[in-house]
């Protein structure tokens, strides 16, 4: 049982604040990092991999400083974001390297490149290589000394629907061999198909914890706002706020529009049509105004 | 201390068809100068220690151990795949220590090899000219590959401040400014260089034992200090 203990750890550059005050345990199973591009998923996985020291706080594992320690990496597997790896080997010998860099053989490579499913093209140079393959490639180099803690930093950026499906079935199943999987995205769907337990971040800061579905409830429950344009606006109006599913409605004349904010999420769009038909009000425009992933984030920020 | 995993890589990467193309330049002008000097002038032990001392060590020797030096750790640490190396259980003074061989092996086959082989052509040997250029390339290549190994650990831009040093520093302001050559590669290689071949064809500014003292205190400095700094390395691409 392997636990990654994130103890208030904060990390600046110069006077930006990229991982603010931090505390977090990545225990066995797979956990998703989910936040928007530039949160600081990318600085605290650096962290977590012992690429970068805290400015404050500790990053352990299983009590262990994870911060030049070289001995930590018998335990751990990183499959990096960024794409260089060699380009002038082929698979087989980038994955060989690896092996033997741990200290294994060829016997353990091969065992990884069976598991990614990549012998096919073992063979080829990683420059000739898809996304998808180097990723593969990536994952068996992490692999090959059977790791207790993988950390992936955005695996399935640039990844096709299938490959995606494959990366996230073997991540699956290290997750239920009782591997410590975190994995980090900022593709709110990805992570709900993959984990189980999520980790958000937003702006440097730890904005939410726990299980998926408890997460995903605050964010869809969550005020919604809308931008409705219709026949007759005012009518619409008052008929709409008689329900309890509209918190508030604003008439903005600038924009010529209805703006909503409805609490009940689903109650609310079945109403929306429901009661623009009773009242003969033609509607001409339905658009929800915040339904950016940052909003979303900045809302769970606030909850 | 040496690993042989780090070591192939390094090779393979120093080695590759556009950088190999590179370092075999510099050697092959040398030997067609030292050939058509031969031809045209005929065996002269002074125009001999010219060419292997203002072409050979003074240019060549540095410009190959800036690029096998910096080529050596630079290129892995700019787009980010030494994190294939630092996510391993090596100890990190193991890999800049592997690195440091290999760039000196590689700056002594294209540097020291055809500055003998410039020198049999240009006098046979004559004077052990010959001897005493190659022995200085060997010793120069040490420094250099290890200097060099250090700028591609701590800048980017490792290519540039080599050539700076290898061709400003050494080259002109060595010739102009006589302090300067206290501090330079090129001088204690010459002072080993004066005792190989004796006499007055082969001199330098420093006393031999000061450049033996220099030689291992910056070849040693340089490579511990490599070694700290990619132990507190920053990969690059962070937010």
């Amino acid at each position: 049982m392997t636990t990654l203990n994130i103890d208030h750890v904060s990390r600046w550059f110069g006077n930006v604040v990229a991982v603010n005050d931090i505390t977090m345990t990545i225990g066995p199973g797979v956990t998703g990092l989910l936040g928007p591009n530039g949160a600081g998923k990318s600085t605290l996985i650096n962290m977590m991999g012992g690429f970068l020291a805290p400015s404050t706080g500790s990053v352990t594992l299983d009590g262990k400083p994870v911060w030049r320690n070289e001995q930590i990496y018998r335990h751990i597997g990183i499959v990096p974001e960024r794409e260089a790896m060699y380009d002038f080997l082929t698979g087989r010998e980038f994955v060989v390297a690896n092996a033997e860099l741990h200290g294994l053989g060829k016997k353990a490579a091969q065992k990884a490149l069976a598991t990614v499913e990549m012998e096919y093209a073992q063979d080829r140079k990683i420059s000739t290589y898809s996304k998808g393959m180097r990723q593969r490639v990536k994952m068996a180099s992490a692999l090959v000394h059977d790791p207790s803690l993988l950390l992936l930093d955005e695996p399935f950026n640039g990844m096709d629907p299938r490959q995606r499906m494959q990366l996230m079935d073997l991540l699956r199943r290290m997750g239920d061999e009782g591997r410590t999987v975190l994995f980090s995205s900022h593709i709110l769907e990805e992570v709900e198909q993959l984990a189980a337990h999520i980790e958000v971040i937003v702006a440097g800061r730890h904005a939410a914890s726990g299980d998926f579905r408890r997460i995903r409830r605050l964010m869809t429950d969550r005020p919604h706002r809308y931008l409705v344009r219709s026949s007759d606006d005012r009518a619409l109006a008052s008929a709409l706020i008689a329900d309890p599913s509209t918190a508030g409605i604003e008439v903005d004349l600038a924009e010529g529009a209805l703006r909503i904010q409805a609490v009940d999420f689903g109650r609310f769009t079945a109403l929306l049509p429901q009661v623009a038909r009773d009242h003969g009000i033609r509607l001409l425009t339905v658009s929800p105004s915040d339904e950016s992933l940052e909003s979303v984030f900045s809302y769970l920020v606030a909850a | 201390m040496y690993d042989p995993t780090v070591a192939r890589l390094t090779y393979r990467a120093l080695l590759g068809r556009r950088r190999a193309l590179i370092l075999g330049a510099l050697p092959i002008l040398l030997i067609m100068i030292s050939a058509a000097v031969r031809t045209f002038s005929g065996a002269d032990d002074q125009v001999a220690a010219d060419v292997l001392g203002g072409f050979a060590l003074a240019t060549m020797v540095p410009i190959i151990g800036v690029i096998a030096g910096t080529g050596a750790i630079g290129p892995e640490i700019d787009d980010g795949s030494v994190v294939y190396l630092l996510s391993k259980p090596v100890k990190r003074p193991t890999i800049i220590f592997t690195k440091l061989i290999v760039a000196i092996a590689v700056t002594m086959v294209f540097s020291a090899v055809p500055t003998l082989v410039a020198g049999l052509i240009l006098n046979g040997n004559g004077q052990q000219i010959a001897l005493a250029y190659t022995v200085a390339a060997l010793v120069a290549s040490i420094a250099y590959a290890a200097l060099f190994l250090l700028l591609g650990t701590v800048t980017r831009h490792a290519v540039i401040f080599g050539l700076v040093y290898a061709l400003v520093w050494e080259a002109l302001f060595g010739s102009l400014v006589p302090g300067a050559r206290t501090l330079s590669v090129q001088q204690w290689a010459l002072a080993v260089a004066h005792k190989v071949a004796g006499g007055d064809l082969v001199t330098s500014d420093v006393g031999l034992s000061t450049a033996v003292i220099l030689l291992a205190a910056v070849t040693a400095g340089a490579t511990w200090y490599a070694g700290q700094k990619l132990r507190t390395l920053k990969l690059a691409g962070e937010e």
